[in-house]
């Protein structure tokens, strides 16, 4: 399959990457095209033209702001995977992007682009929301800044207008205090995750956050972190609660994810059924 | 006996490829390479339903004369491959659907324009009014009464039925132990790296139709082609360039093939078309898709008394030319037995139509379905003897002093150990020790597991084996051309056509083999009909044995003549003169071969008076001494971890003792080996094309249709036996597909032992975590209802 006729622009910044979307409502920003490139190809979008952002200047940076780090959006999962960014947590992203897909797609694929096209099985969907990350969204008329929590609204979907795009991610730091686990199931190799969980333990900050993701829909944040955490409540249970459309394996999976993120966070190796 | 360098290049040494450099360094000319002036791409209307009556097919406006339909291909005949056994139900594949779709990919017109893209743009345009009917999706349901038609002149949806019985009854009397099991194999697509492609021209000068296809058949291809297009042979001619994997996927004719070569001709410019992943996972998922039920008989010392088997073969909606709808059922029945000698069988098998591709021969064709049937079977009747499985098969294995030994379905195994085949296997294994750690158990909790499973596997079987299926193609004298060129280097010519298996090395050794010219100045012809013997390609493990068989034979022709004309400009007896390194030594003299070549081409005057007038040029045909095929065979031997909490199976060990008889190149063996295993690990544990009930293929791309990758490969090691085969040339036995067969089983086997304990067994493939998960559960139920 090849795709439908489209216009291409590149886009020096993302000032004008915002005003080049305004020209037309089929217009589509693309950065690394790991997901886009398929789907053009496929002809599930049809865009008339593409405003590439992958080169944005402002885009491409990382600034520190001293309890946070924000992103450009168009840095990639192998600069983060390669420590050429600096990590806001002890190391774990550049971990979790060492799973992303292959090497390949981690050269061209970026972090925003990943958050933007809001699949609930990638991996930055649900480890960013773990983490309580939020985005700088900019369009023309302006920037705004919200909670990944509060981002995604269904499946490849987010509360991004039409020409507004993802310019940065902002990720709290984390001490070497904190604990993390994060654990996903694959088919194979590359494959998006079939279930996924996230456990974040920050004594300094005193957060607790215990994500259960790759459901089909946008990541859940568990309510009663501490009493799972302190075995007080059955994970299957759990699951089922806050997931009652998974499938039986699917279930089974979610169960497993959730048990051995806990494990991972607490480096306990045994949790409580 | 040759050297080359000092260093032997003959039959049985590891020649670096002389293929590799253009592939590595990714400079081989595939399909897609060709770019020829003005050509135009091709892009296929294809049906969007598994089973409809076509009502119409609207051309958009303005784009008439870039559209073309089934009527606007005249005189065009549809696909049609007959089997002789009584009973076939004959179907035609039409190049474009016109009456009724059969299959969801099935293509309804062409669309040609200056790009794909653009050709794209007219497809979309095309409007289609499809009449849904109800689909045959279920192999099981297919000759349900009542159940919808693929074939509406037919009266049940089954290509061939056939039926086998040999002492079944009075084989069971006496049995220990009945052990019944249903098991079945997925639909796959199998997975070229380079999909199927096609470019065809005119040829104004030659006055000919050229089709460059991707495949593995080109003379195959070129009598379907004439056929279908009501073309003289020799106004078709065929060409396969590099091409990027086969696997059987490329040896058939295809409806675009055909359809291509007419639109070449009628719009006089070329045109091409290059399958993508969505029509090839989507419309050509074409394979392994088998369900058995099956029953073994056993005294209880773990000798098998006999076996029962009802095997459906989902065969899909047409007859793929050239092996025909039934090729797969019709193995099924033959080679079940395995490598195992026992008193009584009966085998029922039906090729049932479905809504769905037409099925094609796949590396190792049934038996990798058939091996996991049985080898998964007498597993469970070891269990239920309280025998460990090793020993069980000891029991029933053939034995070396029977060699050549006839089985019960009349093949003739012509040489091996396949006892020790075992015993290599699972010394390799170091069975004692996993014992004790599957007895102490796992620190992550997961339970491990060893699996065995042996089969030998018919190579280059010839014409007494296939004359009987009566299907459009029957191997009978495979030729070769070799011809010395003036300066002493080499030409072969061969009608089997090369898609990785190294043939430009391997064949090259061989003509080493017997006249000492160094492989790297033999030039290998293949894969065009106008420069090659006619052949049958490559397929079947057939090229070593029949393409080497050959190409020695036409070698040993020209030696005779080359001794000739050297004794003559030696002074010394023909007969004495020996061929090596590029050199003809007598009597204490030599010459090299390019003076040989040299006084036949240029300078005649110097020849002998009574030399031989056919020159430097020689064409042999060749058969094995019986045409009743080389049996190589293989033992592999998993050990795997089962997660059961998530149903993910992880290999820790692989271990393949094979057989392949004389090895032309062990390292290309190796090669042939590994990556069969990996297939055959797709099929394990990775590879399927589902179906919605209304016979919707559920994946488009590898995101769906998952295949194993590099880091999915466990560490495997080869051991090779080298039992000569006694009806070939060299000893050497077809080994191209065996690698395939053995996993599903032997993966299968070692899940098993790892969930024997918990009283479950897999009997599904690929063994996905979903399937495992779903086994677990089932066997925890049945815990509870016992409790």
């Amino acid at each position: 399959m090849k795709p439908v006729r489209f216009d291409y622009a590149a886009a020096p910044d993302a000032a004008t990457a915002c005003s080049l979307l305004t020209q037309s409502v089929a217009a589509k920003p693309i950065a690394g095209g790991q997901s886009l490139g398929p789907m053009l190809n496929l002809r599930l979008v049809r865009p008339d033209a593409l405003v590439d952002i992958s080169r944005a200047s402002d885009l491409r940076g990382v600034r520190d702001e001293g309890n946070a780090i924000v992103y450009g959006a168009a840095v990639t999962h192998a600069e983060i995977e390669d420590g050429a960014v600096p990590d806001a947590t002890p190391g774990w992203l550049a971990s979790v992007a060492r799973r992303i897909a292959y090497r390949a797609v981690r050269n061209r694929g970026t972090i925003g682009g990943s958050l933007a096209h809001a699949d609930p099985a990638a991996d930055w969907v649900n480890v960013l929301t773990a983490l309580d990350a939020s985005v700088v969204l900019t369009r023309s008329l302006g920037t705004r800044t919200v909670a990944l929590a509060e981002f995604f609204t269904g499946p490849f979907a987010t509360v991004l207008a039409h020409d507004e795009i993802v310019t940065g991610v902002r990720v709290p730091k984390r001490g070497a205090a904190a604990r993390w686990g994060y654990w996903k199931f694959c088919l194979k190799v590359g494959d998006f995750a079939k279930a996924s969980a996230a456990v974040l333990i920050d004594p300094e900050r005193g957060e607790t956050r215990i994500l259960l993701g790759a459901i089909e829909k946008p990541p859940i944040l568990l309510s009663d972190a501490s009493a799972i955490l302190a075995g007080r409540m059955p994970l299957a249970a759990v699951v089922t609660d806050v997931a009652p459309h998974l499938s039986y394996d699917s279930h089974a999976l979610h169960v497993a994810a959730l048990r051995r993120a806990i494990a991972l966070a607490t480096a306990s190796g045994e949790v409580a059924a | 006996m040759s050297e080359t360098n000092g260093k032997r290049a003959g039959v049985g040494s590891s020649v670096l490829r002389l293929e590799d450099d253009r592939y590595l360094r990714g400079r081989g000319r595939f399909i897609a390479d060709i770019r020829l002036p003005a050509m135009l791409d091709v892009a296929f209307v294809r049906s969007p339903l598994a089973h409809a009556r076509v009502r119409g097919i609207g051309k958009p406006q303005g784009f008439e004369d870039k559209v073309f339909v089934m009527t606007d291909l005249d005189g065009v005949q549809g696909i049609r491959a007959d089997s002789g056994l009584p009973g076939f139900r004959s179907s035609v594949q039409p190049i474009l659907a016109s009456d009724k779709v059969r299959h969801v990919g099935e293509p309804l017109a062409a669309c040609v324009a200056e790009s794909r893209a653009e050709a794209e743009d007219i497809a979309d345009m095309v409007s289609l009014d499809l009449e849904e009917l109800p689909a045959v999706v279920e192999m099981t349901r297919a000759r349900d009464p009542g159940a919808p038609l693929v074939h509406e002149n037919w009266s049940e949806n089954v290509f061939l039925e056939t039926a086998v019985d040999t002492d079944f009854e009075k084989s069971v009397k006496d049995a220990a132990v009945k052990v019944k099991r249903t098991f079945r194999t997925a639909r796959q697509s199998m997975a070229p790296m380079e999909g199927r492609g096609v470019v065809a021209y005119w040829d104004n000068q030659a006055q000919q139709i050229v089709v460059y296809t991707s495949t593995q058949m080109p003379h195959i291809v070129r009598n379907g082609l004439a056929g279908c297009l009501g073309l003289d042979q020799g106004i078709v001619r065929v060409v396969a360039p590099d091409v990027g994997g086969g696997f059987g996927y490329k040896g058939i004719l295809l409806g675009e093939e055909v359809c291509l070569a007419y639109l070449a001709m009628k719009l006089k410019r070329p045109v091409r078309w290059i399958e993508d992943r969505r029509e090839h996972l989507t419309g050509n998922a074409n394979c392994r898709e088998h369900h058995y039920e099956i029953t073994g008989y056993a005294a209880a010392d773990g000798k098998l008394l006999a076996i029962d088997c009802d095997a459906i073969v989902d065969s899909g909606a047409y007859s793929a030319y050239p092996f025909s709808a039934c090729l797969e059922a019709a193995q099924v029945a033959s080679i079940l037995p395995g490598p195992y000698q026992f008193p009584g069988y009966r085998c029922r098998t039906w090729s049932v139509a479905t809504n769905k591709p037409a099925i094609l021969p796949f590396r190792g064709v049934a038996r990798t379905g058939v091996c996991f049937a049985l080898e998964v079977l007498l597993d469970s009747i070891a269990r239920e003897l309280n025998l460990p499985p090793e020993e069980v098969r000891r029991k029933n294995l053939v034995r070396p002093e029977q060699m050549p030994f006839v089985n019960i379905t009349k093949k003739i195994f012509d040489s091996g150990d396949y006892v020790e085949c075992l015993d290599r296997a699972v010394t390799a294994l170091d069975l004692p020790a996993i014992r004790a750690r599957q007895a102490a158990g796992e620190a992550d909790g997961r339970r491990i597991g060893v699996g065995l499973a042996i089969f030998c596997e018919q190579g280059a079987h010839g014409t007494s084996v296939y004359s009987g299926w009566g299907i459009p193609m029957v191997p009978g004298f495979e030729q070769a051309t070799a011809r010395l060129t003036p300066d002493g280097g080499l030409e072969l010519r061969v009608g089997v056509q090369s898609h990785g298996q190294s043939l430009e090395t391997t064949l090259a050794q061989v003509a080493n083999e017997v006249l000492g010219i160094a492989p790297q100045r033999v030039k290998l012809v293949h894969g065009d009909t106008a420069l090659t013997p006619y052949s049958t390609g490559t397929w079947g493990s057939r090229c070593a044995v029949m393409a080497g068989g050959a190409v020695a034979a036409a070698c040993d022709v020209l030696a005779g003549r080359i001794r000739k004309i050297a004794g003559h400009l030696l002074q010394a007896d023909p007969e004495s003169v020996v061929l090596a390194d590029g050199m003809a030594r007598a009597a204490g003299s030599e010459i090299a071969l390019k003076d040989i070549g040299a006084a036949w081409y240029l300078r005649p005057q110097d020849l002998p008076a009574d030399v031989d007038p056919a020159g430097l040029e020689a064409t042999q045909g060749y058969k094995t001494q019986r045409d009743t095929g080389t049996f190589s065979y293989a033992c592999h031997a998993a050990v795997v971890a089962v997660d059961t909490e998530t149903g993910a199976i992880e290999i820790l060990d692989y271990k393949i003792v094979e057989d392949g008889g004389v090895l032309i190149n062990p390292m290309v063996v190796d090669g042939q080996v590994y990556g069969g295993a990996a297939q055959g690990i797709g099929t394990a544990l990775y590879e399927e094309m589902r179906y919605d009930e209304t016979g919707q293929p559920l994946a488009a791309t590898f995101a769906d249709y998952h295949l194993p990758g590099a880091c999915e490969m466990p560490v495997m090691t080869v051991d090779h036996m080298q039992f000569p085969s006694p009806i070939s040339r060299f000893g050497q036995k077809g080994i191209g597909e065996g690698g395939a067969i053995g996993p599903p089983a032997a993966i299968a086997n070692a899940v098993n032992d790892a969930l024997a304990p918990l009283g479950v067994e897999v009997d599904a493939l690929p063994m996905t975590p979903f399937r495992v998960l779903a086994q677990l559960a089932r066997g925890l139920n049945k815990s509870e209802q016992a409790a």
